[in-house]
């Protein structure tokens, strides 16, 4: 589904990725950890060209992206993402947020865009907030509308970047119940995130970062129990 | 006092000429605003740098001197050309001179378009980056982003700057004056030519002006009051 080839990224003289191969099959949970500014949020952001590679090569779908010949607006229908942040349009209530791109990007009826929309929201479980513009919504709250916005699309990978790092605590759950719900029913999906119990649960894979590299790799139950690599052991020590 | 009451009338109607030509010069220059705005945002290097000289231009030179290019400068520019025209090709002659109304839209337009631009280019700007990139990674343009989602948010912020422009413009048209455009304090300089009363009008023109701009001001206020919900 996604296959990424000797990814570097530089901002200035500054190496953020050293040279990423990752391969992720249809269907898989790819959890990505590390310690902050190891380049894990560059490195979800260069699969769907948001920061755009200095060398290497992402195929996602089968679609080079780093070929200037692709229509990178296309691929990005098919990969949705969700930020730390939300990034919900303030301007528009919680149903016109997850309508807006199916409405103008996949030109969708606005009956089926609202249907969409609705069944979105009931699946995050936010069926009474349609109409509430997101000030008015929880953090929580809000970044389940941004996961049915980008669901809306129909994407077929899903990328979270730290998607419950800006949260209160106690509605880290509702978030993470929805991507748990996602991932059973066999979305693929690229998380980046400090949630270990998350990692070890629904992850199919763990990719340890640090420096811009992947530097360990595998099931969560290896790199939680058996970690190999000496930065992932002071790593988990440091955060378990 | 005498004086300045019966003057009210001849002065109020410059004032409606003030304030129509204000009207017109924000509201086209909002249109050139935007188009400049958005230009000084481009990726596209020359699109940016006419943007720059337009905004460069029109900022950087007083408003004075950009009414009489535009009113004794370009016509006679326009009517050299055209007395080549009638030598080499023996057309009839038609233009005399550009209407000076026409002159005072023009030279207020392109000089309130280009402070509006910069209004413009801050409101977009102070938009969250997250919010282009959640645009995008929905597969919109950069078009689309544009227009969906970072216009209709940086509109509600450059409420309060547009309502300055448009105060400052309002005032800034009494240079119309020197082309002899009768809005408000050229109606006062005649009404003074012919009375030698100058403390008593031009007061009375300062108390319009004023009225004008503080009741304007108040209604921005309330606007931007009620623009707030839902930020």
């Amino acid at each position: 589904m996604i296959k990424v080839t000797n990814l570097h990224k530089h901002f200035g003289r500054l190496e953020v990725l050293r040279g990423i191969d990752c391969r992720i099959a249809p269907q898989e949970v790819v959890v990505v950890i590390g310690p902050s500014g190891s380049g894990k949020s560059t490195f979800l952001r260069c699969l769907n060209l948001l920061e755009e590679p200095t060398a290497g090569e992402v195929v996602v779908d089968g679609v080079c992206l780093t070929d200037p010949k692709t229509n990178i607006n296309e691929i990005r229908q098919e990969v949705g993402m969700v930020f730390q942040r939300f990034n919900l349009f303030p301007h528009k209530t919680a149903l016109e947020n997850i309508t807006l791109a199916p409405l103008r990007v996949r030109r969708m009826s606005r009956a089926q865009a609202r249907e969409v929309a609705y069944n979105l929201l009931a699946k995050v479980g936010l069926s009474d907030k349609a109409d509430v513009y997101p000030d008015q919504l929880s953090g929580g709250q809000q970044q389940r509308v941004a996961i049915a916005r980008a669901l809306a699309m129909r994407p077929k990978i899903m990328l979270f970047d730290e998607p419950t790092s800006a949260l209160d605590p106690e509605m880290v759950g509702e978030v993470l119940a929805v991507m748990k719900d996602l991932a059973r029913e066999g979305m693929t999906m690229v998380v980046v995130t400090h949630e270990m119990g998350f990692a070890r649960e629904v992850g199919d894979r763990v990719l340890f970062m640090d420096e811009g590299k992947i530097l360990e790799e595998g099931a969560p139950g290896q790199i939680f129990s058996r970690p190999g690599n000496e930065r992932l052991q002071s790593f988990l020590s440091k955060i378990l | 006092m005498q004086i300045a009451i019966h003057s009210l009338p001849v002065l109020l109607l410059g004032a409606g000429k003030t304030l129509e030509i204000t009207a017109l010069a924000v509201s086209i220059g909002c249109i050139l605003g935007l188009i400049g705005g958005l230009s000084r945002l481009s990726k596209n290097r020359l699109l940016r740098f006419l943007g720059t000289c337009y905004v460069d231009f029109f900022r950087g030179t007083p408003l004075l001197v950009q009414i009489v290019i535009v009113y004794f400068g370009i016509p006679q520019v326009m009517r050299s050309f055209q007395d080549y025209l009638v030598y080499a090709y023996g057309i009839t002659p038609f233009f005399d001179n550009i209407p000076i109304f026409v002159a005072a839209v023009i030279s207020c337009s392109l000089n309130s378009g280009a402070y509006i631009a910069e209004i413009f280019r801050a409101g977009v700007q102070s938009i969250e980056k997250g919010q282009t990139e959640a645009a995008r990674s929905l597969g919109m343009t950069n078009a689309q982003a544009m227009r969906y989602v970072i216009l209709p948010q940086a509109f509600k912020r450059v409420i309060p700057p547009l309502g300055n422009e448009f105060i400052a413009m309002m005032k800034d048209t009494s240079l119309l004056s020197v082309i002899g455009f009768e809005e408000l304090f050229r109606r006062g300089q005649l009404i003074v030519g012919a009375t030698y009363q100058a403390f008593a009008i031009y007061l009375s023109v300062a108390f319009i002006y004023l009225v004008m701009t503080l009741s304007f001001s108040r209604l921005v206020d309330y606007l931007e009051r009620r623009l707030k919900t839902g930020d």
